[in-house]
């Protein structure tokens, strides 16, 4: 087909990889991204949905903040974001981007660490109380371990959409992988669109299957229980 | 430019919401609104019918329903710019290409939930019909179907609220409802444009939300009888 055809001659072209606009430099300023602003995303709603979850308080928070996260579209927070990094001489590009996606990336996380910490078993708790553990104990020891595949569902939730929302950051003048994309939409270039989509796309799979086998690796006792049962894609067990 | 969030009650072009532009342009507002809305009906309604298709073929050959899922995680993965860009050569600009990328958005989470609705149907009801002399067919629509009305309901409710938000991304490609606002106020560095898009999209998706909320009531009248029983 031609737009295989067209894929092939750009990722073939070797001026397209290099320089400012190149694929590399593209990539790599995506990533880059991607992984500050979910680092940023968990550091600012682990602590609070950890706290919130030993203490079984906030629920209504968790519930209405991954219904605010969902019914606010990405693009319009990328949008909004912009005119105030302007004001507050953050500037276009990389500022702007990061503030938004540091945003859409909360909900997920704080809502699925909440919902595991405080749904560990009470009888575990209990005994852990009863092992003499202070609070502190109780949480590092025991709550947090506990709730770790879901507090790893809760980052790779973000970390896809924020790698998705990335993109966008292209109409606020962030170059990365979505200015291709753009740019390949207004110069009727379907070679540099469809690279920019094939890229974007696979990172983002990327990531899913990195997370999934990631949650493995750190929690083979969920992994364990969940094959025991029928196996199902969880994605949208949060999303939910 | 001076200090933009003191004058948000200056109500000028400078101010973050500017309310003369708002009633001046109250007609395109609208026009974008039932955009969004027509586009959000045709990809939730199209995505449930397909999605209907792909729950009963998962629930009657039980090998499928592990492929199906997959098939449609990737598609819920793929960011929506990626899905646009890459069906852009394939079905062009516009309508098309906006209504396929996200009807492929609705599909995980709706065959997702009619699935594991009609798994939860206690067996025992599901075997009262078939004594009842259903037939297969009569069973999955009248029993399984039916009793599984909440759990279809909470995916459609996600899934319509989720079409809302992409909905403004298809601005990028000719269509976009609201996110022509929000593209028009970015390109022009106009706030008021991008406040009134992003605030009707929230709306548009709470609004949607509780239309789902009370068609399931409407459906489902025997879980609210339950309390007096």
């Amino acid at each position: 087909m031609d737009v295989l055809g067209d894929f092939w001659t750009y990722v073939t072209t070797g001026d397209n990889w290099s320089g400012r606009n190149g694929i590399v430099t593209l990539t790599w300023a995506h990533v880059r991204l991607s992984f500050w602003a979910t680092f940023t995303a968990a550091l600012l709603a682990l602590p609070p949905a950890v706290v919130l979850g030993h203490l079984h308080r906030g629920g209504l928070v968790a519930v209405s903040l991954v219904n605010l996260g969902r019914a606010v579209p990405s693009f319009g927070v990328i949008a909004l974001v912009l005119p105030f990094s302007i004001e507050w001489g953050f500037g276009l590009g990389y500022w702007p981007t990061f503030v938004a996606l540091v945003l859409l990336g909360i909900p997920p996380i704080f809502t699925n660490s909440y919902t595991g910490v405080r749904g560990v078993d009470p009888g575990i708790v209990e005994s852990a109380r009863g092992m003499g553990m202070t609070s502190r104990e109780l949480v590092l020891a025991v709550e947090v371990p506990n709730a770790m595949p879901l507090v790893i569902t809760g980052v790779r939730i973000s970390a896809v959409q924020i790698v998705a929302t990335a993109t966008l950051g292209a109409l606020v003048g962030f170059q990365c992988l979505g200015t291709l994309v753009v740019q390949g939409i207004a110069q009727f270039d379907d070679g540099k669109l469809v690279t920019g989509a094939v890229f974007v796309a696979a990172m983002a799979i990327i990531v899913e299957i990195g997370f999934g086998l990631l949650q493995r690796f750190v929690t083979p006792w969920a992994a364990r229980a969940r094959s025991r049962r029928s196996r199902r894609v969880d994605t949208v067990d949060a999303i939910t | 430019m001076s200090s933009r969030t003191t004058q948000v009650l200056a109500n000028g072009p400078d101010s973050f919401v500017w309310w003369d532009w708002v009633d001046r342009n109250r007609d395109v507002i609208w026009e974008r609104t039932l955009d969004h809305l027509r586009l959000t009906a045709a990809s939730v309604a199209i995505g449930f019918v397909i999605a209907l298709a792909l729950a009963a073929l998962s629930l009657r050959f039980r090998r499928l329903y592990a492929p199906i899922t997959w098939v449609t995680g990737v598609l819920y993965t793929i960011p929506s710019l990626a899905l646009f860009g890459l069906l852009i050569p394939i079905t062009g600009l516009g309508f098309r290409s906006a209504l396929i990328a996200l009807v492929s958005y609705t599909l995980l989470i709706l065959v997702r939930n009619i699935v594991e609705g009609v798994d939860g149907v206690p067996d025992s009801v599901k075997e009262a019909a078939d004594g009842m002399g259903f037939t297969r067919w009569r069973r999955f629509v009248l029993v399984d179907l039916a009793l599984a009305t909440p759990t279809i309901v909470a995916g459609l409710r996600v899934a319509s609220v989720t079409v809302v938000g992409l909905v403004t991304v298809t601005a990028l490609i000719g269509e976009g409802g609201l996110g022509v606002l929000i593209l028009d106020g970015l390109r022009r560095l106009f706030p008021t444009p991008i406040v009134v898009g992003t605030a009707l999209s929230v709306l548009l998706a709470l609004a949607l939300d509780l239309v789902f909320l009370a068609v399931e009531r409407a459906l489902t009248p025997w879980t609210r009888r339950k309390a007096t029983l």
